[in-house]
């Protein structure tokens, strides 16, 4: 089978810090891979050097686009690599006010990617944007509400709408349930789970809450000190760890 | 002239210097071309950029029109003209078929222009895609890689908000198919004239140390939707000095009580219309 996208030796360092040491993996269309680890192991740094928001050390990075053609990320050109970043790819951040505009209303948030893609219609851009937002739930009366009157939950599932609207084939998510209520990110991640298989999407997901990992992913790296120390399924790695760093992690995990 | 100053205020090299960065800019159409923008001897956005091109291009035998806001008798418009008299002793005018070199504020003269003449817009802000980018670097990238359709979300939420695109000035346009640009604080009205214009069109931007040009007979398109096309504002006015239905109008209170006048903002259309009509032109 064709891996989607292909990792290999992946090195980052801030000075004297090794960020990521010679990460490699393999990610498959239609997978989850989770990525978790405690604050300062590398997670974000890995995820944003895949996106190519980072100057990487060495490694190398390889796609498979739409057309069945191998790319390699760190050579193909900026235009090339941002027509990538509106449509086959999509990030979603911790934050949201990191991924929209707060400024402007619900339905231009999800429409910039159309736009970025030159869609020039306005009815139709208004229509796909209404779709989605009810897509994740999203009351359709706020298509023209600005997003810093939505609640943190909201913010989020209209993050989601602007990333997903091009329909991408991978998406990148950065603790996308980070600083949310516990309700909140059980309905955010119900969400996820069910656009993830309805869109058949390949997900690269970096969290540090097991709960997260369990629920969506099906591989899971565990990331410390810039290294992978143990991969594998999922509850493979969770109900069987065998690197102390991860046993340690998994009996950290209150259980109610 | 006076004498103690070079021609045309600048020195000659300083002239030099922004005649190369007018040449590139000519070249290619729509792009920002940085300048060594010098002081002169008045405050930033009173047209600073547009005085250094005029006193970089300007010859003895240019005759000279200053407009601000359409009108010949403004404070800005007289100033300007009154400097370049002094500095460059050259011959003056208030009609735009007589002028060779036009600076201008907020409008285009009424008057088509013709091959031959130059007009120089005065610019506050250069950049079409500050509003969306802030980062001085990443829009340089944007218009590199011709990455325009963020753009498009002001026109979205224009629509969204007013039910058609409201933006009535500096509307942003697209030069020779390549480059977005700030046609500076136009009205909408003017930006059809821009398109196809057989004069050379200079922008220069003094604070903000960028020149740009659109050549003789260049294609400059407005932005707009397929289900919302470009439009400009129409009035259902005529003037009241000169009865012209297609011009630019300014509406003027003329009283404590609230009345109203409409009349042409271009003071050399409305004056040489009324002068072929036999009527006695006015002066607003």
């Amino acid at each position: 089978m064709i891996p989607l996208l292909s990792v290999q030796n992946l090195c980052k360092s801030y000075g004297a810090i090794m960020a990521c040491d010679r990460i490699s993996f393999d990610l498959y269309p239609g997978q989850v891979l989770g990525i978790i680890g405690e604050s300062g192991s590398g997670k974000s740094t890995l995820l944003q050097g895949i996106a190519g928001q980072l100057p990487l050390d060495q490694g190398q990075l390889l796609y498979w686009d739409g057309q069945g053609q191998v790319l390699d990320l760190r050579t193909i050109r900026e235009s090339h690599r941002r027509i990538l970043m509106r449509t086959e790819w999509g990030f979603v951040q911790q934050n949201p006010r990191d991924g929209l505009r707060m400024d402007v209303t619900a339905g231009a948030n999800i429409g910039e990617r159309l736009m970025n893609v030159g869609d020039r219609h306005y009815g139709k851009i208004r229509t796909t944007a209404a779709e989605w937002l009810d897509q994740v739930e999203i009351p359709g009366d706020r298509i023209d509400g600005l997003p810093s009157n939505f609640s943190g939950g909201m913010q989020q599932r209209l993050q989601l709408a602007r990333v997903l609207v091009t329909q991408p084939r991978l998406v990148l998510m950065d603790e996308p349930t980070g600083g949310l209520d516990v309700s909140v990110q059980a309905k955010l991640l119900d969400l996820i789970r069910s656009l993830v298989r309805t869109l058949h999407l390949s997900v690269i997901l970096v969290t540090h809450d097991i709960g997260v990992v369990r629920l969506l992913a099906h591989r899971l790296m565990v990331m410390q000190n810039g290294q992978v120390v143990e991969q594998g399924l999922t509850d493979q790695v969770l109900d069987d760890p065998h690197h102390p760093y991860t046993q340690q992690l998994v009996s950290a995990t209150l259980t109610p | 002239m006076i004498s103690g100053f070079n021609f045309a205020y600048l020195d000659e090299q300083t002239k030099r210097s922004i005649r190369r960065s007018l040449l590139k800019a000519v070249a290619i159409p729509g792009h920002q071309i940085p300048f060594s923008s010098r002081e002169m001897p008045m405050s930033y956005g009173w047209g600073t950029g547009g005085i250094q091109v005029t006193a970089a291009v300007i010859g003895q035998t240019d005759v000279l029109k200053v407009i601000d806001q359409g009108a010949d008798d403004t404070t800005n418009a007289v100033n300007i003209r009154r400097f370049f008299q002094k500095v460059c002793g050259v011959e003056t005018t208030e009609q735009t078929t007589a002028a060779t070199l036009i600076q201008t504020r907020h409008r285009i003269p009424e008057t088509p222009l013709q091959a031959g003449q130059i007009i120089v817009y005065q610019v506050p802000i250069p950049e079409p895609l500050r509003w969306i980018e802030s980062s001085e670097v990443e829009t340089r990238k944007m218009h590199a890689l011709a990455d325009y359709g963020s753009m498009y979300v002001k026109l979205y939420e224009d629509i969204t908000h007013y039910g058609h695109i409201a933006t009535a000035y500096d509307y942003p346009v697209m030069v020779h198919g390549r480059y977005m640009m700030r046609p500076s604080p136009i009205p909408r009205f003017d930006n059809p004239k821009m398109h196809l214009s057989p004069a050379l069109q200079l922008f220069g931007a003094g604070r903000e140390k960028r020149i740009y040009a659109v050549p003789p007979y260049t294609s400059v398109k407005s932005l707009d939707f397929e289900d919302h096309p470009f439009a400009v504002e129409k009035w259902e006015r005529i003037c009241e000095f000169c009865g012209s239905t297609d011009s630019f109008l300014d509406e003027v209170v003329v009283s404590d009580q609230g009345d109203r006048l409409w009349i042409c903002s271009d003071t050399d259309y409305c004056h040489q219309r009324s002068l072929s009509q036999n009527l006695s032109p006015q002066s607003s």
